[in-house]
């Protein structure tokens, strides 16, 4: 399976020791960008290449791998990063959250809970939380360095001008161990609590930006509101219509063009496990596979 | 109406000390020393290149001085060098105790967020995390500065230039400063504008007590708003005193040829 003529995990060693370098000083400073000397990976940006190299970088071969884009386990970008490590270091890979050790992700975290065993690595389009308020790297640096963030709820209020609600849905700022503010990279805003005090550790790559951070195990999330405008976690009211869950994240999808639609967990491993555990939504191809079977039967 | 602030304050606000400022062979600023009181309005006049500029630069701790110092007294009534602050503290400064008014209200305002945000800015800067609070006090501030307050969510792109100016000043003002620097605040402005905008600051001055220096080649400017003059040429103070000791009785030649390039109204 592994082929000789790569590196264990694509990257020579001298990188990864580089990004772990990176890495170590973006554990210890929860929720600083740090810098680091982004490499090309054979994919186009946009694609994952920040998180392709944080997961290269800390990738053992005992490692259990599981990447999920969307929730998905199964969309094109979520194979192929699979297919990648499966190539080049030769690791096992999985789908269940439960058995993986390292979960790269792009814009979800996983339903289940982690536990202080694994790692999730998220794929960071544009780190910088203050870019579209404060356009010069230069001084959104200093604001961050002196801890002026101000700005971060100019945002928030121009929302509340605008739409009556704190409408930023994805990419919701956080602040992180009551210092740094930090772009949580486009999940939803759902996922938010999530991020606190969870026990896996966090690390956020953005390969073309050249930035790595992180949140280490433990550690205080805080999601930025007013005190008369809370923040609130979104979720489409409606169960899930494959496996009937109320509490998971859900995506729509359009069905016809007469305005038919249906929700189901973006969390497809999460979905599948219900639906093993008995769990039948309103759409739900279960009672059809069993009517088929007594077709066949009868 | 200086004398009165005097009695009340005897202290001095800001203290510059023979500041200089070089860059390569020319010298912009030579050797400037004044007081500033509080509630006091100070206007530096003169032509363009004069150093006025770099002057206001100097003072409001932009630019170090190539020599000599500038003292500012915090609102714990204790008087701090300039050059000692760090930059946390001097941002700090700017973000409440001082102002600054730019010519070009594009360069002093967030074209793109709306008029109440810009406003609401500085007060979100210091810790404000009650949305309801910070619009009530944004709209309050638009009455004061003469904007019709359905304009409060709308950018100041779409706004005029006069209004604009004026959204300007509430956003600095909002934190309630004791020293606003303003740099040619009417320059660009046409006359009935810059007369509304006038009237507005010299009121707004008056009411807030506040400390003002301000940068201004248009002696109307200074003999509207001003208690005293500082005339400036080739980066040197060519004579200071009462504004209308020097506007009306110019002693130095270069100030005569300034005041006598008015036109008559």
């Amino acid at each position: 399976m592994n082929a000789p003529a790569y590196n264990f995990a694509y990257l020579d060693e001298q990188t990864k020791r580089m990004i772990r370098r990176a890495i170590l000083k973006a554990i210890a400073i929860p929720g600083y960008q740090v810098p680091f000397a982004s490499r090309e990976m054979p994919m186009p940006y946009g694609w994952g290449t920040g998180g392709v190299q944080v997961t290269a970088a800390i990738l053992g071969p005992q490692d259990v791998l599981k990447v999920i884009d969307q929730g998905s386990d199964d969309t094109t970008n979520a194979i192929s990063i699979r297919k990648f490590f499966a190539k080049t270091a030769g690791v096992a890979t999985t789908t269940a959250t439960e058995e993986a050790t390292v979960i790269q992700t792009r814009h979800r975290i996983p339903e289940a809970a982690l536990n202080e065993s694994q790692v999730l690595v998220y794929q960071v389009p544009i780190p910088e939380p203050l870019r579209f308020l404060e356009p010069r790297e230069t001084e959104t640096r200093r604001m961050h360095a002196l801890a002026e963030y101000g700005l971060m709820h100019v945002k928030l209020y121009e929302d509340i001008a605008r739409f009556g609600h704190i409408a930023t849905a994805y990419a919701y700022p956080v602040k992180v161990n009551a210092r740094y503010v930090m772009d949580p990279s486009p999940t939803p805003k759902f996922d938010n609590p999530k991020m606190d005090n969870c026990p896996a550790l966090q690390l956020f790559g953005a390969g073309r930006e050249k930035r790595i951070y992180a949140i280490p195990p433990y550690t205080q999330v805080v999601s930025l509101d007013f005190e008369d405008h809370p923040f609130e976690p979104y979720r489409f009211n409606a169960p899930c219509a494959l496996c009937a869950a109320e509490n998971s994240y859900l995506d729509e999808i359009v069905t016809d063009d007469k305005g038919g639609r249906m929700f189901v967990c973006s969390d497809t491993d999460y979905c599948e496990g219900r639906q093993a555990a008995g769990h039948h939504g309103s759409l739900s191809a279960a009672p059809y596979k069993e009517k088929a079977q007594e077709a066949s039967n009868g | 109406m200086a004398d009165q602030v005097l009695l009340d304050n005897d202290e001095p606000l800001l203290v510059a000390e023979s500041l200089s400022k070089s860059f390569g062979r020319i010298a912009a600023c030579r050797d400037v020393s004044f007081s500033l009181y509080p509630g006091e309005v100070l206007a530096i006049v003169g032509e363009s290149g004069s150093g006025k500029s770099t002057l206001l630069q100097l003072l409001s701790g932009q630019l170090a001085a190539s020599a000599g110092h500038v003292s500012y007294r915090m609102r714990d009534g204790v008087a701090r060098d300039l050059a000692t602050l760090g930059e946390a503290e001097r941002r700090f400064l700017f973000r409440t105790d001082w102002g600054f008014v730019h010519q070009d209200p594009a360069q002093g305002l967030r074209m793109a967020v709306s008029a109440g945000a810009n406003v609401g800015e500085r007060l979100m800067a210091v810790g404000w995390n009650h949305y309801g609070r910070i619009r009530d006090t944004a709209s309050d501030w638009l009455t004061r500065v003469e904007i019709d307050t359905a304009r409060i969510d709308d950018a100041p792109r779409t706004y005029s230039g006069g209004m604009r100016q004026r959204l300007q000043i509430a956003r600095n003002l909002v934190t309630e400063p004791r020293l606003v620097f303003m740099d040619e605040p009417t320059g660009g402005l046409d006359v009935s504008v810059q007369a509304r905008l006038l009237d507005l600051l010299r009121g707004l001055v008056a009411e807030l007590h506040l400390a003002v220096i301000i940068v201004t080649h248009d002696l109307a400017v200074a003999r509207l708003l001003s208690h005293r003059v500082m005339v400036m040429k080739g980066g040197r103070v060519i004579e200071t005193g009462l504004t209308d000791q020097v506007l009306d009785d110019p002693r130095e030649p270069y100030t005569q040829l300034l005041v006598s390039s008015i036109l008559p109204p």
